[in-house]
């Protein structure tokens, strides 16, 4: 009786519940598993299965320009991290510290503005941007993906960390000045020791972030500047084979590597 | 007379801007605070007690006024230059660091040498029974030895002066009561001088030298807890520390008259004027009932507390008045509502207040 009229709303009493269920996440995880599965597939088509192999992960392995735009890709979602987590961290720290000021929400939404405006909209503005700047200066060099992607993913890493912050506890560092420590002492040995897992999940998500984009890359790489995303764009272009599938899989397996170690990191603690 | 003086208040004044104008949180609060004593700042939240241990502490300056240790005006000094330490209401322990680095850290920030820093920590960890859990983090201990490791914490400096801010007020009845014995321990091992915030009226009689009663950001009454009791200046004071009849009264001759007519001696009665209108306080265990010979009364209820029992009473003229008996053997006082009895009082019991 009082378990019939406590009873609250339940989204799995709906007819078709099950069903609707196992569709989404088929929807989800089939081209992922066929991407996969694909990926040790012996022929030389995406489409057609001509046996199990790990062939296409040895000629991934050894192509010269995978390897080059791998390390490219590394290289730019390693330094474009850094500095967004850096950056990031100031920013978390400006923006929780502080006294009631009404414009801190319009201060929220400028620091997220690149998870707001359409990626193509940055692409295009970057584009433009950076070509009266190549114009002018003659550099071509790698600075203005590096610059591009610490500019988007600043927000990635912005999150977690001011999360954490948030978290903290004021009374910490009060009690750290009262026993005697200075303001930077008490900066460096309480409150950035209990930030590490909000910056280091803030990291990997901008490591990640920066690893996987297409878009922005594609418009303001400059010429031989392919990074692993928009070598395999290039490719698909041509003649597609599973050799595309092998490296996804081992982006997926990395990026699953990664977001693991974020979720590990943030997950609540005691 | 300067020399023994610890904490020196002087008219300190704290005020807060908040969106509907400003708060005074602390109204010229002048107090000092004697060298190795147990100070306990009482009162009801928002009185300003825990503002004028965090203007003593360095994390607030006051508006006014100035703030002096040992004769030297600390006022202008942040908190990690003055040699307060504080035990706060949460603990506040670095939920990164063992109970043995929590301990040590005051030591560590003051530049002392490594083995000095080791010694001394040991020596804190011995004093609050916490040697056996040095190597432990704070959130795997209870809310009892994390209190003892914030204790330690705040005692390895060895401070002047050490804050504490209701530091009992998380833990159980039990636990409370053997803290409470153990800060009076520890306050007369080191001799310490220890300003002690509570609105806990039982805890600032029980462990202190003396007391300061606070309201509405200010002193009302500053004592030794006997005094406190015994000769409150005021009404609040009375009805804050401890369960208090008040009656009515005017000023006749040496003695007090009553609403009911009656007259019955007092103490403070030379405060007064002829004739003027007082109030009197009268604690309701030094109120006597018996057949004969005192104000009449009339028992409306008997309420029993275990160890006493609490016979409320209406005298001649309405007014109410408690008496606390100690309860007979079989617990029960022999007195049903509607009984006629006689009520009498101490001497010395009756207190005329001074305003």
């Amino acid at each position: 009786m009082a378990s019939k009229r406590t009873k609250t709303f339940s989204i799995t009493t709906i007819p078709g519940f099950t069903f609707m269920a196992i569709a989404t996440f088929v929807i989800l995880y089939a081209p992922i598993a066929t991407l996969v599965i694909y990926s040790f597939n012996g022929g030389t088509s995406v489409a057609a299965w001509g046996g199990f192999s790990t062939k296409w992960y040895a000629v991934a392995w050894e192509n010269s320009q995978v390897q080059e735009a791998t390390l490219r890709s590394v290289f730019i979602a390693t330094l474009s991290s850094a500095i967004a987590t850096t950056l990031a961290t100031m920013a978390a720290l400006g923006t929780t510290r502080r006294g009631k000021y009404k414009g801190w929400n319009f201060i929220y939404l400028l620091i997220n503005q690149p998870i707001m405006v359409p990626e193509i909209v940055t692409a295009v503005a970057l584009l433009i941007f950076f070509a009266s700047i190549k114009v002018a200066t003659g550099y071509t060099g790698l600075g203005y993906l590096i610059a591009a992607h610490s500019a988007f993913c600043i927000p990635f890493a912005y999150l977690p960390i001011r999360a954490r912050l948030e978290g903290m506890d004021l009374t910490l560092e009060t009690a750290a000045g009262d026993l005697y420590a200075r303001p930077f002492t008490t900066f460096r040995r309480i409150t950035l020791p209990l930030l590490t897992p909000g910056i280091a999940a803030g990291a990997m998500l901008a490591f990640v972030i920066s690893l996987d984009d297409v878009i922005i890359t594609e418009f303001v790489k400059s010429a031989g500047q392919d990074t692993l995303p928009t070598y395999m764009l290039g490719q698909l272009r041509r003649a597609a084979t599973p050799e595309v599938n092998a490296i996804s899989t081992a982006l997926l397996v990395l990026t699953v590597i990664l977001l693991t170690a974020f979720f590990l990191l943030t997950r609540k603690r005691d | 007379m300067t020399n023994n003086i610890s904490v020196d208040v002087r008219s300190a004044r704290k005020v807060y801007d908040a969106t509907s104008g400003t708060v005074v949180a602390l109204d010229s609060v002048s107090v000092q605070i004697r060298k190795g004593e147990f100070f306990t700042l009482l009162g009801p939240s928002g009185c300003g007690k825990t503002t004028l241990l965090r203007l003593i502490a360095g994390f607030e300056s006051p508006t006014a006024g100035e703030i002096l240790l040992n004769g030297t005006d600390i006022s202008g000094k942040p908190p990690f230059e003055r040699p307060v330490n504080t035990v706060f209401q949460s603990y506040a322990l670095f939920p990164h660091l063992t109970v043995r680095q929590n301990i040590s850290f005051g030591l560590e920030m003051l530049g002392r040498p490594k083995d000095e820093v080791a010694r001394k920590t040991d020596e804190v960890l011995e004093l609050v029974k916490m040697t056996a859990m040095a190597d432990r983090k704070p959130q795997q201990l209870s809310g009892g030895q994390q209190q003892r490791v914030a204790l330690a914490r705040a005692l390895a400096p060895e401070p002047e002066v050490l804050l504490l801010d209701e530091p009992l007020s998380a833990l159980d009845l039990k636990l409370r009561k053997e803290m409470q014995h153990e800060l009076k321990r520890l306050q007369l091992e080191t001799g310490i001088t220890f300003i002690f915030v509570t609105h806990d009226q039982e805890e600032a009689l029980t462990m202190s030298d003396r007391v300061a009663v606070m309201r509405d950001g200010r002193i009302l009454q500053v004592g030794n807890p006997r005094d406190i009791y015994t000769r409150p200046v005021d009404r609040f004071v009375a009805d804050f520390i401890g369960e208090t009849n008040f009656l009515s009264a005017t000023i006749d001759g040496k003695k007090v008259r009553l609403a009911t007519g009656d007259t019955v001696a007092a103490s403070g009665v030379e405060a007064h004027s002829e004739g003027a209108a007082v109030t009197l306080a009268i604690r309701p265990e030094q109120v006597r009932v018996d057949d004969k010979g005192g104000l009449a009364a009339t028992v409306a209820e008997t309420v029993y507390f275990g160890t006493d029992t609490h016979l409320h009473l209406t005298l001649g003229d309405g007014s109410e008045l408690v008496a606390r008996l100690q309860s007979p053997p079989s617990g029960e006082i022999g007195l049903s509502p509607g009984a006629k009895v006689s009520v009498s009082f101490t001497e010395g019991a009756v207190q005329v207040l001074e305003h």
